[in-house]
């Protein structure tokens, strides 16, 4: 029940956003409906595990094999709840923002929103693919009509580039699925296959799933779409992609891919987690030179999303373990970093850092809210990601499935070295040093962003100080994730 | 069979109703008439209510399959007819005559969805081709017109010849002299020469009459020339019902000799794919896009005859419906435009909202995205073909070239939406508004309910 409203209150209520015209009536409505998602959420959360109430199943293509089938398991809680606490937030921090045909930026937001939810509840893969390209059209549509500038050859690189991607997962799926005895698309039947499959078709396999993910995440070389259309889009747009929209891939890859082809994930795990590692460096070594406030948080985003991916194929559970918490807490400490990024653009009408300077003198709060983000950003300990990188590394370390774990975790390390380079430089350039006479006319920020950044802030330290909760809540799911994974002929 | 002596019968009512009236709408309006008694006689034939009992002797054979596809034939007819029929009489004033001939291809495809044998192959085909050879040179005056009926002709008749030759080809090979596809299956004890032969022969006229490459050429440009309205029906209707033809021939007549012919159909997909998306990206103008689109298509459709299974056989109906649906919608719109470049469609969004955004239905459609019917028209052909275990790599080819078409149909969305435009202003009723609203609701019904068309498969039978 739970995970069906999930889908249904931001899709009908995307829909008759259609036909809301005046921009207030738009922006309420849409946070309504976020913040209703946002309770049920929380109540999914709530309720115990057996709860009948987190699970659907209705028949709807009998023909083919495929059923409506929806559940919310450990892994589905953490990163709805992440969709369902953004999409407020984003609405609240961008709520000054006026978009032309508000009424319908706003409903294309909720859809994707719809979109998304039913990519993490989804436990049918025909279902899963379904949600998957609609989490897309929205986006595309929401770039290409309110964006910068380039946005139009942009969006449309970032649609070619995963469309290509979901077709080729479409193939994987369509070969999964002829294999299965019952001929369905569950979940279940999809991880009973891992024994079936030889190793040579697992190959084939892994490859057909993991490009079309690495391509949402994005890993290295797949990532080029990501840089210009994060630039491009609207800064709400760009929160969605950045908090929310690059966790498919990784959730993907968790519950897809992982489990279901134990032995070509195993195989090829080596080379994936080298092209994580190398975009790690290589992101990171661009955003040092980068001027450009949005594009250099876009290709930090590369960097952690790599080392989250690295972690998934070092199979343990403190890896994994790793990878659930940091989901949720790079997809808030990303969105606290777009909205100063916004605050900053929307009161000085440019992003090139070497333009400002001076901000803290003249904005305080922001300056040390965004202080607190930024440290988040490095993960420092207290802070949230302390606690998911440190599991991350770890993990990676004490990994068996690998020979090169050693080498994986020193390289790896530098990019952390690297992200406080460029986080600290940027926040000393913008924040600190001489106003400028751009800046000297800044003011500080107002309370609807004061209440989102502090709400982050407040994530940020709390889950930083006591992660139990959230590393409770996925245990279950890594356990049963890393048996499957450790399956061997 | 009702269908197919009706659709007759009508056309030649529809001859002489140009006589007894000169009103315009009068004859459209017969011919309305005449699509919706075509559909509901099919109906009733495929519920076992049949108004004429004649025995063919088995040279036509009716099964779901056929009369479904049928269905979907007229079906998608009387959708053309109401969104552009008035459109047909701004090309000459023979209204009257043009109705008929659209209806003498009618007959033209009900055989050719029911035939048992290759004569009445060649005869449906030939019912079919005689009127379009008309009806692309329907724009007397204009030279375009005429050349493309030329070509077209000439051509169609070049391989309606090999049809023949391949025709009795078989029947040499045939060991007591048939012309029944069944039993062609069956006396392919020795693959003779002569056999194969006759099947090459008869799948290159085949491929011809589908535009498959590299038998495309003349598709472009007979598609460019006719007048669009006849386009619209050509590039669809007559498209599809020819295909239906051919997966029952390769399934009934060459099902069991697979071998000799899997391999050079994979081929010429691969290769009509390439063509079709490939040279579709470089077209600037949009009816010219849709002549490589329909190229595009037929690839994919031509998955089906490959696999030739009963995934096939399902989504091929699944396929064409969309397919039609889709099409037929988008020529609507653009026979509305003036501007027939992808300029044209500059600020549509602004001016006509509704035709924009069920335009981009459709294109969404064509594309394959879902919640569309085209993705699952496209899920079934990629299904069908992994479900024999062979020709991975063309699925593989396959869903890259999908990923290219994106790029030309996106092309027209985002000049309807992103780009400024004066706006051409088609100015259209809400009749028509309503039947595209209609048409995209129910491409978004199939696109998540697909089931309640394929399952008429099952639960239809026509019973003798």
């Amino acid at each position: 029940m739970i995970p069906v409203l999930l889908i249904v209150i931001p899709l009908v209520s995307g829909l008759l956003g259609f036909f809301i015209k005046s921009g207030n009536g738009a922006r309420t409505w849409s946070l309504v409906s976020s913040l209703l998602t946002l309770v049920l959420s929380l109540i999914g959360l709530s309720l115990l595990r057996t709860s009948p109430y987190l699970h659907a199943d209705v028949e709807w293509l009998p023909g083919l094999g495929s059923r409506f089938s929806v559940g919310l398991d450990g892994m589905g809680q953490i990163v709805s709840l992440l969709t369902a606490v953004s999409f407020p937030m984003i609405f609240i921090a961008t709520w000054r923002t006026e978009y032309k045909k508000a009424g319908n930026f706003y409903a294309l937001m909720l859809l994707s929103q719809a979109g998304l939810m039913g990519v993490f509840v989804a436990t049918d893969a025909l279902l899963f693919y379904f949600f998957w390209e609609l989490a897309l059209i929205p986006v595309y549509f929401l770039c290409s009509l309110w964006g910068g500038e380039k946005r139009i050859q942009a969006t449309f690189k970032f649609f070619i580039y995963t469309f290509t991607g979901s077709l080729l997962m479409l193939v994987g799926i369509i070969w999964l699925h002829n294999y299965t005895p019952d001929h369905s698309f569950s979940l279940a039947s999809f991880y009973k296959l891992r024994s079936i499959i030889s190793g040579q078709d697992q190959v084939w396999l892994f490859w057909l799933f993991f490009i079309a993910f690495a391509i949402k995440m994005p890993v290295w070389p797949f990532h080029t779409w990501q840089p210009d259309t994060y630039e491009q889009a609207p800064t709400a747009v760009t929160m969605v992609l950045s908090g929310i929209m690059v966790k498919m891939g990784l959730f993907g890859v968790i519950r897809w891919l992982a489990p279901v082809l134990p032995i070509g994930t195993w195989a090829w795990g080596d080379t994936a987690s080298a092209l994580c590692i190398i975009g790690m460096i290589y992101a990171s070594l661009i955003a040092i030179r980068q001027d450009d406030l949005k594009r250099l948080v876009a290709y930090s985003s590369i960097a952690h999303i790599g080392l989250m991916c690295l972690a998934i194929f070092a199979t343990n559970q403190t890896g994994m373990q790793g990878v659930m918490i940091q989901m949720f807490n790079h997809g808030i400490n990303i969105i606290g970093m777009w909205i100063v990024v916004d605050l900053i653009e929307r009161q000085f009408h440019t992003r090139k850092i070497s333009e400002l300077g001076g901000l803290a003198q003249k904005a305080p709060v922001l300056a040390i809210l965004l202080v607190v983000i930024a440290l988040a950003n490095v993960a420092l300990p207290l802070t949230n990601a302390f606690i998911g990188e440190f599991l991350l590394f770890s993990g990676v370390y004490t990994s068996i499935a690998t020979k090169y774990n050693v080498v994986f975790t020193v390289v790896a390390g530098l990019s952390i070295i690297l992200s406080a380079v460029y986080t600290l430089n940027m926040i000393q350039r913008v924040f600190y040093g001489d106003t400028n006479r751009l800046t000297e006319k800044g003011t500080d920020i107002r309370l609807n962003e004061k209440f989102v950044l502090a709400v982050i802030v407040v994530l940020i330290l709390v889950v930083g100080v006591y992660p139990k909760p959230v590393l409770d809540l996925t245990r279950a799911t890594v356990e049963t994730i890393i048996a499957k994974m450790n399956y061997k002929l | 069979m009702n269908a197919i002596i009706l659709s007759a019968v009508w056309g030649v009512i529809l001859m002489f109703s140009g006589i007894l009236t000169k009103e315009k709408s009068t004859i459209r309006m017969v011919a309305i008439l005449g699509l919706i008694l075509l559909l509901v006689s099919n109906h009733l034939d495929l519920t076992g209510i049949h108004f004429f009992n004649i025995d063919t002797h088995k040279m036509l054979y009716f099964d779901t399959f056929g009369l479904l596809a049928n269905s979907i034939v007229f079906g998608s007819t009387l959708l053309y007819v109401l969104l552009s029929g008035r459109d047909m009489e701004k090309v000459g004033v023979n209204l009257a005559e043009y109705f008929s001939l659209i209806f003498f291809v009618l007959c033209g495809t009900a055989l050719v969805t029911t035939y048992n044998t290759l004569l009445l192959l060649f005869l449906g085909i030939e019912i079919i081709s005689i009127p379009l050879y008309i009806l692309t040179g329907a724009d007397k005056r204009n030279l375009k017109s005429n050349e493309a009926s030329l070509k077209y002709f000439l051509m169609g008749a070049f391989s309606t010849g090999l049809m023949l030759l391949g025709i009795a080809f078989l029947y040499g090979a045939s060991q007591n002299g048939s012309f029944f596809i069944d039993e062609l299956a069956i006396g392919r004890a020795g693959l003779s020469p002569l056999f194969i032969a006759g099947l090459l022969l008869l799948l290159v006229s085949m491929a011809f009459k589908v535009s498959v490459a590299p038998f495309h050429f003349w598709t472009p440009d007979v598609y460019d020339g006719a007048p669009t309205v006849f386009t619209s029906f050509m590039a669809t209707v007559v498209k599809a019902a020819i295909f239906i033809g051919f997966i029952r021939l390769f399934d009934e007549a060459f099902g069991e000799s697979k071998a000799q012919w899997q391999l050079f159909i994979a081929l010429l997909t691969a290769a009509t794919l390439f063509v079709g998306n490939l040279t579709a990206v470089f077209q600037q103008s949009v009816k010219r896009m849709l002549a490589y689109s329909s190229i595009a298509q037929a690839g994919f459709m031509l998955l089906a005859v490959l696999a030739g299974n009963g995934l096939a056989k399902e989504g091929i109906l699944l396929y064409i419906a969309a397919y039609c649906l889709a099409t037929i919608g988008i020529f609507a719109i653009l026979i509305k435009m003036k501007d027939y470049t992808f300029e044209g469609f500059n600020g549509l969004a602004k001016h006509q909202p509704l035709l924009a955004a069920t335009c981009t239905i459709f294109l969404l459609s064509l594309a394959g995205i879902p919640l569309t019917a085209g993705f699952f028209a496209k899920y079934y052909m990629l299904s069908a073909v992994m479900a024999t275990g062979k020709f991975f790599w063309l699925v593989i080819f396959a869903v890259l070239c999908a990923a290219v078409s994106v790029y030309y149909y996106f092309r027209v969305i985002q000049a309807m939406y992103f780009k400024e435009g004066e706006g051409q202003d088609p100015a259209p009723g809400p009749v028509f508004k309503g039947l595209l609203v209609a048409v995209a609701v129910l491409i978004l019904f199939l696109g998540v309910f697909p089931q309640w068309l394929i399952d008429k498969l099952y639960t239809l039978v026509y019973l003798w």
